[in-house]
């Protein structure tokens, strides 16, 4: 095996699991440090200057960082990393004073962005502070999009969206509401705009064709429109029996909508067993905690009319297996009907794009998606650019931020008429953090307590009021206990080589058995040679370069490390040092 | 030293021993010596030879005299019974305690200063006495503790950290050892566990003294150019001559391929050592001729290392004292304080 490259910025990178994993590479152990000295304002700062709605995500974000996070393979549980950004959120001081502006000067480029999700309100948050004239054009009367007309507002506080999308707004951005483009075509003849974002989302909620459907339609909901439906207040009720169709996020924010709207017995019928669910598992436990049942291998057969009326639905019931390809097939082992007033659809969404015409240039794929370059987020169309939910299909927030924040240094670089694919690289920095012999500037030891359980409002009160929100957020005592689970994974093991005189002895004081000295070889060799074998194949091997007295090399499996620094510590040569990575990540600039 | 304590958490995967014990359940407390220092190393080791024997830790006694590598029996097997006796004195403590409870598993820890100086005569005495005990000698060639005089492991014409030359001729344990009839000599070097783990483990079954000295860098004091008891001289001049593997009691054995001539020596419990001579010729069992050759090795300015002499079946201590089969703890009281009667009628035996 070659020694590793440590200033290849990417491995380091990974070794912080948890920023690597979040598409936006949030600086996760920077901001929980700061929360963790009390800097609420500057952890805040620090989140937006990578996800650009901390209060927003602190509530709701899909959080691919938790379990990617150390901690979880350390022991069980990874750190609450999104309710630690929620108390940086509430916490937080005056921003006023630290949130970007644009400038007096405009720099005369004009961009328009049609839809006002996360995605496009990125790209303005991006674009505005270099000048750009930005014009926002949304269908429905206010900003957010999916986050505002689906995520209810018993997970996500209206103030709170309000607030977040402002800071962006408030920059100047030209909002046209209840504005939905008709003809993309007309727009880029007529608007005049340098170049187009298209954050559209995901808009059209997924039909269940079964027998019945037609004449049950009036007590029959597509999930999505059905949950903006209630955000306006079009509707305000629902039929004590009802049953969700479906089992991802948008299920349990149906049913959990539901049971405050008069629902008693809401039931969520799946057609496969729980290991299969696409809703995360806190999303399911909130739901049980709230009553509603989920019901497991029903499969929808036919919606039950009486004098034409909804009055139940027929399942098959059905088991799983695998068959000898590995693949899931089903087996049908019976047959029930579940009474109920109403059905809510919950089984996916789909892109739409009938406004979008097939002869201006921009290619289209076999479902029907635009063809967008996975680097520059730009269709076949010059100028043309998308992201969001609108690209890929349905994803999350953190990702549609992602995205915007790709497309928008895209598109200036579009409008400067600069090459597109030439981005910058992202950039290491690391500094020591050693501050005395037995001092570190950060807190190295461990703590062992477990992950702290988040607080629920009383059951009946949420029921008494939609809007109420559930989660409470992390008290004083556990955001000091949780801030200290931290593995301060962006303080490296940072090897010289040429200054080890092969003691043993960071290998002896290692907690977690992570070093090895050994003769090299190539890697699967290598993996099996360590004091624990490297069994973790999604986790980098370090390698040394050759030993000065032995020429062996040293090896660190980045697996389970604590960064507790014992190695640095013990080192009497210094071979080792606990270095803080500050990873610079370009965005528009 | 470090300020924090080593985190109790360890890798979820790390092997259990047939006590469903991992090497963690074998460590002490955390280390005060001088980051680097070998006798951390060693302790290391130690901690992997018990593990790997399957001996549970409240089954052993360790004990010490002073210096640093005298206060390392703190740094392993936080559940074993401990005594750290004065400054050359562990010989004749664990002498006693041995006599007294023959069930336990005896390792003494010194060093050069403790044993070679202030101790020599009692080290000399246990060796003579057969104590069934593991003797580490951590040998840094300087008194560290008091900051780094020549020791009398010193070689001559080694360099001390500020310039002084010792001229005085050094004693060498392991020979020493062999003069008196010690039955098991080893010397290994704490930057290579690989060779000190199973002699270690050999040194722990054998029935008798046993006598390993392990060369162990003083980072502080003789770590330097000039030093011939640095790391980087350790490892020019390494010299192994026997290659010692221990294949425990009921383990089948597969004899591992290697250079050299391999003899094997029962030892008391059953288990098996094998001696794999990597020196052509060398023959670990002949007393006098490993004399000879230590000595050629010596001269020639060579470390010679492994287990270099190994003799199984000699009388031990408590044969030859005819010492309590059973543990004095486990005598009843009554047979073990007979009374006034009794002890008159002793004395009048020697009227
Ligand atoms: C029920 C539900 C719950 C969810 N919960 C979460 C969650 O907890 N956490 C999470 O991370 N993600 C969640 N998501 C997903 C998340 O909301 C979306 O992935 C995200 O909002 C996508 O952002 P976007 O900017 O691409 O598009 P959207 O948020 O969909 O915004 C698109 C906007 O474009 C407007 N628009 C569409 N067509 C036109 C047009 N032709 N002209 C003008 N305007 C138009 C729409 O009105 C809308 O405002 C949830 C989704 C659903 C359905
Ligand atoms: C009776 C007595 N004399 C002298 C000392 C001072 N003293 C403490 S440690 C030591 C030498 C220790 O040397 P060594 O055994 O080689 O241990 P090291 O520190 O090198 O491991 C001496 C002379 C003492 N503690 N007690
Ligand atoms: S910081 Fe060093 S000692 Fe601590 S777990 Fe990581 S490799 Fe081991
Ligand atoms: S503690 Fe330092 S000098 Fe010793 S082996 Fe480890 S890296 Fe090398
Ligand atoms: S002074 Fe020398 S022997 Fe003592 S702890 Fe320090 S390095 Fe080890
Ligand atoms: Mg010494």
């Amino acid at each position: 095996m070659q020694p590793t490259d440590t200033r290849d910025p990417d491995y380091y990178h990974r070794v912080v699991d948890c920023q690597w994993a979040c598409p936006a590479h949030t600086n996760v152990p920077e901001y929980i440090r700061l929360i963790a000295q009390g800097k609420y304002t500057e952890s805040y700062m620090l989140n937006r200057q990578s996800n650009v709605f901390p209060g927003i995500l602190g509530r709701t974000c899909d959080r691919p960082c938790e379990p990617a996070c150390r901690r979880g393979r350390v022991e069980e549980k990874p750190v609450a990393i999104c309710r630690l950004k929620r108390v940086a959120a509430d916490l937080k001081g005056e921003v006023d004073h630290l949130l970007p502006t644009a400038p007096e000067e405009k720099n005369g480029k004009r961009v328009a962005l049609i839809g006002a999700g996360p995605a496009s309100l990125t790209v303005a948050n991006d674009l505005l502070p270099l000048g750009y004239d930005v014009t926002i054009f949304e269908a429905l009367p206010k900003p957010g999009g999916l986050m505002r007309t689906n995520i209810p507002s018993f997970r996500l506080p209206a103030e709170v969206l309000d607030t977040e999308i402002d800071y962006v707004l408030r920059m100047g951005a030209k909002v046209h509401y209840d504005h939905r483009i008709e003809s993309l075509k007309a727009l880029l003849d007529e608007g005049g705009f340098d170049a187009v974002f298209v954050g559209t989302g995901a808009p059209k909620g997924k039909e269940l064709d079964l027998p019945g459907r037609q004449e049950a339609s009036a007590n029959v909901h597509i999930g999505i429109e059905w949950l903006e439906a209630v955000h306006f207040g079009h509707v305000e009720k629902i039929g004590e029996k009802v049953l969700v169709i479906g089992v991802g996020n948008t299920a349990m924010d149906c049913c959990r909508s539901s049971i405050r709207l008069g629902g008693t017995s809401v039931k969520v019928m799946a057609r496969k067993d729980r290991r299969y669910f696409k809703a995360s598992p806190w999303e399911l436990e909130d739901a049980e905690e709230e009553q509603v049942e989920i019901i497991e291998n029903h499969s929808p057969a036919e919606f039950v009319l009486k004098d034409g009326k909804l009055v139940g639905m027929r399942f098959e019931i059905v088991e799983w297996h695998e068959d000898d390809k590995g693949r899931l097939r089903s087996k049908t082992v019976g047959d029930t009907v579940i009474d109920c007033d109403d059905v809510i659809l919950a089984i996916g969404q789909d892109n739409a794009f009938p406004w979008v015409e097939r002869d201006i240039g921009i290619e289209f794929d076999e479902w029907g998606l635009m063809k967008v370059d996975k680097t520059t987020f730009m269709t076949d169309r010059p100028g043309v650019f998308v992201g969001g939910d609108a690209a890929w299909g349905p994803e999350n927030i953190i990702w549609a931020v992602a995205h915007g924040q790709q497309a928008a240094i895209s598109i200036h670089k579009y409008c400067q008429g600069k090459s597109l694919t030439d981005r910058a690289p992202n950039a290491l920095e690391l500094t020591s953090s050693k501050m005395g012999l037995h001092e570190w500037s950060y807190a190295n030891s461990y703590n062992p307590k477990p992950r702290s359980k988040m607080t629920h409002v009383d059951l009946a009160a949420r029921l008494k009021e939609f809007s109420l929100e559930v989660e409470l957020g992390f008290d004083p005592d556990q955001t000091a206990l949780e801030v200290r689970r931290c593995l301060n994974c962006d303080i490296q093991t940072d090897f010289s080589s040429s200054k080890c005189i092969e003691c043993d002895a960071c290998i002896d004081i290692c907690p977690t058995s992570c070093l090895t000295m050994t003769p090299v070889a190539e890697e699967s060799k290598l993996r099996l040679a360590l004091t624990v074998p490297a069994t973790n194949l999604d986790q980098p091997l370090f390698v040394s370069d050759a030993l000065p007295q032995t020429k062996r090399v040293m090896v660190k499996d980045e697996d389970v490390c604590v960064h507790c620094g014992l190695c640095a510590e013990r080192c009497p040569t210094a071979a080792w040092d606990m270095a803080k990575m500050d990873l610079k990540i370009p965005h528009a600039k | 030293m470090s300020y924090i304590a080593k985190p109790s958490v360890a890798h979820k995967r790390l092997e259990k021993n047939a006590h469903g014990l991992t090497v963690r359940d074998y460590e002490g407390s955390l280390s005060t010596l001088c980051a680097g220092c070998g006798h951390d190393s060693i302790t290391a080791a130690i901690i992997q030879a018990f593990w790997r024997l399957n001996i549970e830790p409240h089954r052993v006694v360790k004990l010490s005299g002073i210096g640093c590598s005298s206060k390392t029996p703190t740094y392993f097997l936080r559940e074993a019974h401990g005594f750290n006796s004065v400054h050359g004195r562990m010989p004749s403590v664990a002498t006693g305690a041995a006599a007294a409870n023959r069930e336990l598993v005896y390792i003494g820890i010194s060093g050069d200063g403790d044993s070679l100086s202030i101790g020599l005569g009692q080290l000399c005495h246990a060796i003579r006495r057969n104590v069934n005990l593991t003797y580490v000698l951590e040998n840094n060639g300087v008194y560290g503790l008091t900051k780094g005089q020549f020791s009398a492991s010193a070689d001559v014409g080694t360099k001390a950290k500020r310039g002084q030359v010792n001229r005085q001729q050094p004693i060498d344990p392991a020979m020493l050892a062999l003069t008196l009839g010690a039955t098991f000599v080893a010397r290994s070097f704490s930057g290579d566990k690989a060779q000190l783990v199973p002699i270690l483990e050999a040194a722990l079954r054998h029935r008798g003294f046993a006598l390993v000295d392990v060369i162990s860098p003083c980072v502080t004091f003789n770590d330097h150019q000039g030093s011939t008891k640095s790391y980087m001289y350790t490892r020019e001049h390494y010299h192994e001559v026997v290659e010692a593997d221990l294949v425990p009691l009921r383990t089948p054995i597969e004899t591992k391929q290697g250079e050299g001539e391999a003899r094997q020596v029962r030892l008391h419990d059953g288990s098996l050592v094998t001696l794999r001579s990597v020196e052509p010729g060398y023959d670990p069992t002949d007393r006098d001729a490993a004399y000879l050759h230590l000595r050629k090795l010596a001269k020639a300015g060579e470390v010679a290392t492994g287990l270099l002499y190994l003799e199984e079946g000699e009388s031990d201590m408590h044969e030859m004292s005819n010492t309590s089969d059973t543990a004095l703890v486990n005598v009843p009281f009554e047979e073990l304080c007979p009374g006034q009667d009794a002890l008159q009628k002793l004395m009048n035996e020697f009227r």
